[in-house]
């Protein structure tokens, strides 16, 4: 064997430059630290990216409406001078009905249900406020000395008593609740329950009636009041505009950023991480080593058992995260003609997900290994706002689809066409010629997904967001606060709390607490 | 995943029964059976005092075979192997055996057992209690194999001052070179057996590994050639005297494994066993070495000691004190008895931070039973070291022939 | 006392003892609400709605004194899964024979199941003190409620970090997630579910569901032997002893005596009106019913306050068990099991994965019956010979899911004999002489347990066990202390903290609130 070429030397290591990797290199260059981001892939952004799927059509890859990203952030890292635009901001959600009718949600909505509406909005949004600095911050640890924990265990307590006494027992109560019976409680339309649920089990393993699904609604709430944003936006030329933008302020901050660096595993010395080894077999030293990578990866492939305990092992191998949500791209011959749509309504955000049951019965499927033979679906045309994504006159069709899980009964490689035409052919009963306009298709499954963006599982958020793996035990207890059992080694990806999202928050918070250790330890 | 069994299970025997069984059951004259990990074993073939002196005077032949037998095998055996125990592996030969612990992340005793080195890869794990679960969640990102083997392996344990003769009478030749801790291997009867010098009596003795149908067979030449050596079978109440003179602990007797607790606060770790010897901090990583290093900086909160206690009366559950009169507790006993052979009243017992140093005088509250009136006895009692009993003859290579 | 459920009668022993004039008034023509023995097939008694008594807190069986008054306990022999595929996993007594019984179907699983048992005993150990006090409300600054939030927060924090997480885990997880860190084999998962989804409108699936499965350890936690199995002489034994035991202490009931109407005069409850019109005055009264009966059907809506209605509307009480009570003519034969194997004198099922399970429970979402319904069966005569004629059996089968409402429409005749029809048969597939000794089978669903017992939608817990109707949620959040907003009600029914099951703890801890309030020293 040769010997190893001598280690570059560096404060701090990031392995993955996803946004929140970014945002976490950003900060600790800001600290004056001497920073190097590796990334496997050849672009940064991870799963924030915009990808050329079809010859001149460009769509962001993963997630495509930005809402959870704390406008201080976008701020403090001046984004837009760093060329962060917005092609459409305060985006409206339109429901789509089977016959073809629409719903505005919000907007326009008349009787009970849009007093109703109004009603529940106003207090949803209140526990959200609530919450969101729970959201923003560092998780508390539970039984521990210190006072960090203790403090924000209380402002916990304190920001939910401050609600008054009947908030404060209604959201201890839908807490742990499921989003079918909330909404039953509050609202007599079907489309609108079905819209307002769809939210709650978007990129999570839950259905509408699974008890903790008001959770995943209140922690997107809490995200987009901890964020302070400009509603549902569309960020100029893609996700990956954003990531671009926040690896020009990493630069500017003085981070090294290394594509086509892929991690083979992370080194360590006298049980503390000392560095990474890429799978070139260059090595990189370094005290301070930080994952962007989801748990599992970071923990069983880069790490490896054998610097880990048994039972913490056991706990990372019971992450849940195997994805649910699968993506897909059309491109278009032709802007597709939603039926009923209002003209300023298309460039907005499209459901379909007609009622609670119909989200319910698509979910059935997915527990079992099966695909949703009616699969609920969060459409976005952004050519409507950002032409330059497609040839002129042309569209691109970027869509979430749900149920599609990561381990499907018989593997997707056979059955990813089927579940691709049946997804057109859903789009095709509300928006009729778009099966004939499409000129190229793309869907990617959490198979996919896994193998394009290195996540384990293709899962959004990199672990099920549920409430057994929220707050102080994500991603597992022994690795929460960003910390892990190895001294040196820290997580900043979505496995962390708050969760995944392109909001950044894992990644601002993993610097902070990489730098007050530095501080601890002197 | 194993493949179910087309076999029910033979729901009227729950016991099972080791391949020695009929030479116990005609042996046994009380008729005193106790169930052992699964096992019907002997408690007392005849009467536990002359079963106890036969350890220490003669020869004795003790059922072994329901230790759970563990076979560890693959390329990252050592690593794996490193990794689960405390011990380094690395320093354990070919053809050695190590007795070792092993702890769950808290660095809290899951497990005692001996570790036999049999290949360059290939290793035997003997435990008390059944582990697959805990040995195969941790098998998890190595390339090993572990399989539990107790059925394929009869074993019995050859121990008192006259075992050396005894097997030499069998005919094993050399067996006097065997080092303590070392495994000879033998054939016999046209099976291989292999011996080791190991045991739990803290005497000269060794422990006999062979095929189950070869165990009968065994079992008859051992009492044969025994015979002019004073060779008696024994049940699990004399071993249990013996090892408590040689200050061996016994899991749910002297701990509870960490996999087992209900409540908090009982688990215990190696260095409060007084096994701290057993822990490599060097070695690299191992489940349990965090959690250990922070309580070895801490320091132990108790420890358990050896005592020797005024009197004669065996101090069997026995609470401790500081002072005749205090009021709160600060231990207890876990193991005790009157030895015989040292004629003394010891007991290992659990002593709370700091009464647990060597040369503290505490108090034992012991209860007597005086046909049928009880009463209450404060023994005054002095934490000495482990073991009680250690004679000469349990390391001399060559081994004594008598 | 409105009503002489189990619950009803505890609270009223407690209330009698506690030096309060006592009545007790019960719609029905016999004691017992959901736990009663009854004849309804000739010299058969059958436990015709609950079938075991695994919660019954042994406190009160002590200071109730029940024992005395002819309850007697006795444990199950076994238990068992039958497979599809002609295999079974037996539950066995002897740990030994239990642990190979597993290992057949997984060595590993086998002693994973000894590292099961101990963290769901950690859990009973956690929760038990809880079981029998008044859940603290967390918006109060009540002393009272300070100290049981203190209370509760130091026994969470005498944990210890580590199993403080677990327990957040364990009590948020659902039941297959929660197995799946233990077993591997698709039997042992199955088998070890079934508490977990007994009773709940829940597939084994659902987030909250783990938690339901200390059901099974929490009558083995103090080793006290005899606190779980069998109600001798069926489940109404338990409410006759508690009958007698409230005479004993000077308490009357009044059988066949339906309560029409809570009284309410000047904001305050001044006793109740029976349905024949007769008024009887009281101080103090206590409804055994659920939330929802005791506040939509037997009171007057003016009387409470509009936002506390519109709660009481939206308390969740979906029923989705059905019952069977068949009259055997014999023994029936399991062929899956081994011939003499004492698991038939136990609880019996024949799911055999988590998916059949989650798909029984997707029928009911859907509003029908499960097609494969998970089953509960038991034959107590083989325990207990004097339920019936000699030689003859009766056999309980607790059937998940069936809905309170159909899809198509209510309940008829045809539809219940089809719902029965489906369980018949899907026990006849393991047991070929089955249907040749049927001699009479009761057929219940939650529309008849409604109108039989009383149960609103014929949900057995009088109310789910979901996390937003549990302790300080449970009924209705702000009067989780068994008082309601008129003084002088009281709730002490399965509505209340801790929940249902033949339990006993809501009407325990109903009196002391009761007594606390009428200035007398609490007994419990």
């Amino acid at each position: 064997m040769n010997a190893p070429p001598a280690a570059a030397r560096y404060d701090c290591i990031v392995i993955g430059a996803g946004h929140n990797g970014l945002v976490c290199a950003t900060r600790l260059a800001q600290a004056g630290r001497k920073v190097l981001v590796l990334e496997a892939a050849a672009q940064v952004g991870g799963a924030a990216v915009t990808r050329e799927f079809h010859p001149g059509f460009r769509v962001s890859a993963g997630a495509h409406l930005l809402h959870l990203m704390s406008a201080e952030l976008i701020r403090e890292f001046k984004l837009s001078a760093h060329g962060l635009r917005y092609s459409g901001t305060q985006l409206p959600t339109t429901a789509l009905l089977p016959g073809g009718g629409t719903l505005a949600i919000g907007a326009g909505m008349q009787g009970a249900d849009a007093v109703a509406y109004a009603a529940y909005e106003t207090r949803m949004r209140r526990f959200g406020a609530a919450l969101g600095p729970v959201l923003a911050g560092v998780a508390p640890r539970l039984g521990t000395d210190r006072w960090a924990d203790k403090l924000a265990l209380l402002s916990l307590g304190w920001r939910i008593r401050r609600l008054g006494r009947k908030d404060m027992r209604e959201l201890l109560r839908i807490g742990g609740m499921n989003v079918y019976d909330l909404l039953q409680e509050h609202f007599s339309s079907a489309v609108l329950q079905g819209a307002l649920g769809l939210d709650a089990v978007l990129g999570s393993n839950f259905g509408p009636r699974s008890p903790g699904s008001v959770l995943t609604l209140l922690y997107r709430l809490a995200g987009e009041s901890a964020a302070r944003a400009n509603g549902l936006a569309q960020p100029q030329g893609g996700m990956g505009a954003l990531c671009d933008a926040l690896a020009a302020a990493a630069r500017a901050a003085g981070v090294t950023i290394r594509t086509d660096a892929p991690v083979a595993r992370i080194l360590v010395a006298n049980d503390c991480a000392s560095g990474v080894a890429l799978q070139s077999g260059e090595q990189f030293a370094a005290g301070i080593v930080i994952s962007n990578a989801d748990p599992k990866t970071t923990f069983l492939q880069l790490l490896g058992a054998r610097y880990l305990d048994n039972g913490f092992v056991r706990r990372v191998n019971h992450l849940r995260g195997k994805g649910l949500t699968a993506k897909l791209h059309l491109a278009l011959a032709e802007a597709p003609r939603f039926a009923g749509v209002a003209a300023e309504r298309i460039g907005g955000r499209l459901l379909i997900a007609p009622s609670l049951e119909h989200i319910e019965h698509a979910y059935n499927h997915a527990k079992y290994g099966e695909y949703s033979i009616e699969p609920v679906i969060e459409i976005t045309v952004p050519t409507h706002n950002d032409q330059g994504l497609a040839p002129a006159g042309q569209h691109v069709l970027s869509a979430i689809v749900q149920y599609a899980p990561y381990a499907l009964k018989g593997g997707w490689a056979g059955q990813r066409q089927a579940f691709s035409d049946l997804c057109v052919a859903t789009l095709e009963r509300y928006a009729p010629g778009i099966a004939k306009s499409i000129l190229g298709c793309e869907l990617l499954t959490p198979v996919d997904i896994e193998a394009k963006f290195r996540i384990s599982g293709g899962h959004w958020h990199h672990a099920d967001l549920a409430l057994d793996q929220f707050l102080m035990v994500r991603p597992v207890p022994g690795a929460t606060q960003h910390r892990t059992p190895l001294a040196g080694l820290y997580l900043c990806g979505a496995g962390c709390h708050p969760g995944g999202g392109v909001m950044g928050t894992a990644g601002g918070n993993a610097a902070s607490q990489v730098l007050k250790q530095a501080r601890a330890y002197g | 995943m194993d493949k179910p069994s087309a076999m029910p299970v033979d729901f009227r025997h729950p016991l099972q029964r080791t391949p020695f069984h009929e030479r116990a059951r005609a042996l046994s004259q009380v008729d005193s059976f106790v169930p052992w990990s699964g096992y019907s074993t002997v408690d007392v073939f005849t009467t536990v005092e002359q079963e106890y002196f036969a350890v220490r005077n003669a020869a004795t032949l003790y059922d072994l075979t329901p230790m759970v037998k563990y076979r560890i095998v693959g390329r990252e055996a050592v690593p794996y192997l490193n990794r689960l125990i405390t011990r380094d592996v690395t320093k354990l030969k070919v053809n050695r055996v190590a007795y070792c612990v092993w702890c769950n992340d808290a660095g809290h005793l899951v497990d005692d057992g001996t570790l036999f080195r049999s290949g360059e890869s290939e290793y035997l794990l003997c435990t008390a209690e059944r582990q697959i679960d805990w040995l195969l969640s941790s098998a998890d990102g190595f390339e090993v194999e572990v399989a539990e083997i107790t059925e394929q392996v009869a074993a019995l344990a050859l121990q008192g001052p006259t075992s050396c003769s005894v097997l030499k009478a069998l005919g094993l030749a050399g067996i006097e070179n065997l080092k303590p801790f070392e495994i000879g291997r033998f054939t016999f009867a046209g099976a291989p057996l292999s011996v080791s010098r190991t045991g739990f009596t803290g005497d000269l003795g060794y422990e006999l590994w062979i095929t189950p149908d070869s165990a009968l067979t065994l079992w008859d030449a051992l009492m044969t050639a025994g015979r002019s050596w004073g060779i008696r079978p024994i049940g699990s109440q004399a071993l249990n005297m013996v090892r408590i003179e040689a200050g061996f602990i016994l899991p749910n007797v002297d701990f509870v494994s960490a996999e087992h607790t209900i409540r908090t606060g009982r688990d215990r770790s190696p260095l409060e066993m007084g096994l701290g010897w057993l822990v490599d901090f060097d070695k690299g990583h191992f489940t349990g070495r965090r959690a250990l290093l922070e309580e070895q900086r801490r320091g132990v909160a108790r420890m358990l000691v050896g005592l020797d206690i005024a009197g004669n009366k065996p101090a069997r559950d026995s609470l401790l004190y500081a002072a005749p009169t205090a009021k709160r507790e600060i231990g207890s006993v876990t193991s005790a008895m009157w030895s015989p052979t040292c004629k003394r009243n010891i007991a290992l017992a659990m002593v709370e931070a700091p009464h647990f140093k060597t040369g503290t005088r505490l108090w034992v509250d012991i209860y007597l039973n005086r046909e049928l009136v009880w009463e209450r006895r404060m023994c005054q009692a002095l934490v000495v070291d482990r073991p009680f009993f250690a004679p000469e003859r349990r390391r001399a290579t060559p081994a004594a022939d008598y | 006392m409105v009503g002489a459920g189990h619950n009803g009668l505890v609270a009223a022993c407690y209330l009698a003892r506690g030096g309060l004039k006592v009545l007790v008034l019960e719609r029905q023509p016999f004691i017992g609400g959901a736990a009663v023995s009854r004849q309804l097939y000739k010299d058969f008694t059958y436990s015709n709605c609950s079938y075991v008594c695994s919660l019954l807190r042994p406190e009160i069986m002590r200071t109730l004194e029940l024992p005395k008054h002819g309850l007697q306990i006795i444990p199950y022999e076994g238990g068992c899964t039958m497979m599809q595929n002609g295999d079974h996993l037996a539950i066995y007594d002897h740990h030994d024979s239990l642990r190979r019984e597993i290992a057949r179907h997984s060595k590993r699983d086998a002693e994973a199941y000894d590292r099961f048992s101990r963290d769901v005993m950690r859990q009973c150990k956690f929760i038990k003190p809880l079981l029998m006090r008044e859940p603290p409300d967390p918006t109060s600054f009540k002393p009272r409620d300070i100290r049981e939030l203190l209370y509760l927060g130091q026994r969470f924090h005498g944990l210890g970090e580590q199993r403080m997480y677990d327990t957040l885990r364990f009590w948020t997880m659902s039941a297959a997630d929660f197995l799946d860190e233990y077993f591997e084999s698709e039997i042992v998962k199955a088998h070890m579910a079934g508490s977990s989804i007994i009773g709940t409108a829940l597939g084994p699936r659902s987030p909250g569901t783990a938690y339901v499965l200390l059901h099974h350890y929490m009558g083995d936690i103090d080793d006290t032997v005899g606190a779980w199995g069998f109600a001798r002489g069926g489940m109404g034994s338990i409410t006759q002893a508690l009958g007698k035991s409230l005479q004993a202490s000077g308490g009357a009931i009044r059988v066949d005596a339906p309560v029409a109407r809570i009284r309410v005069r000047g904001g305050v409850a001044t006793g109740v009106v029976l349905e024949d019109g007769e008024e009887i005055a009281a101080r103090l009264v206590v409804s055994n019913l659920d939330v929802r009966r005791t506040f939509l059907n037997t009171m007057d809506p003016n009387d409470l306050p509009g936002e506390f209605l519109r709660q009481v509307k939206n308390f969740k009480i979906r029923g989705s068990s059905g019952k069977l009570n068949i009259a055997l003519d014999g023994l029936p034969v399991f062929p899956a099991i081994p011939t003499g194997a004492p698991c038939t004198r136990g609880d019996m099922h024949v799911t055999d994965s988590i998916e059949m399970m989650e798909r029984a429970y997707d029928d009911w979402k859907d509003g029908r019956w499960s097609r494969a319904p998970y089953i509960d069966m038991l034959i107590p005569t083989q325990i207990d010979p004097t339920m019936t004629p000699n030689g003859k059996h009766y056999m309980s089968v607790f059937v998940q899911y069936c809905p309170y409402e159909l899809a198509d429409g209510g309940w008829t005749d045809e539809k219940r004999k089809a719902f029965g029809a489906t369980v018949i048969d899907t026990i006849a597939r393991h047991s070929p002489n089955f249907k040749d000794l049927i001699l009479h089978a009761e057929i219940r669903t939650p529309w008849d347990i409604e109108n039989e017992v009383g149960l609103t939608e014929g949900n057995i817990f009088q109310g789910e066990l979901t996390m937003d109707q549990l302790l300080f949620n449970r009924p209705i959040p702000g009067y989780a202390q068994y008082r309601s907003p008129v003084p002088g009600l009281y709730m002490c029914g399965s509505s209340t903290h801790p929940g249902g099951g033949v339990m006993g703890a809501p009407g325990a801890n109903a009196a002391r609130a009761v007594l606390r309030d009428a200035g007398r020293a609490a007994l419990v």
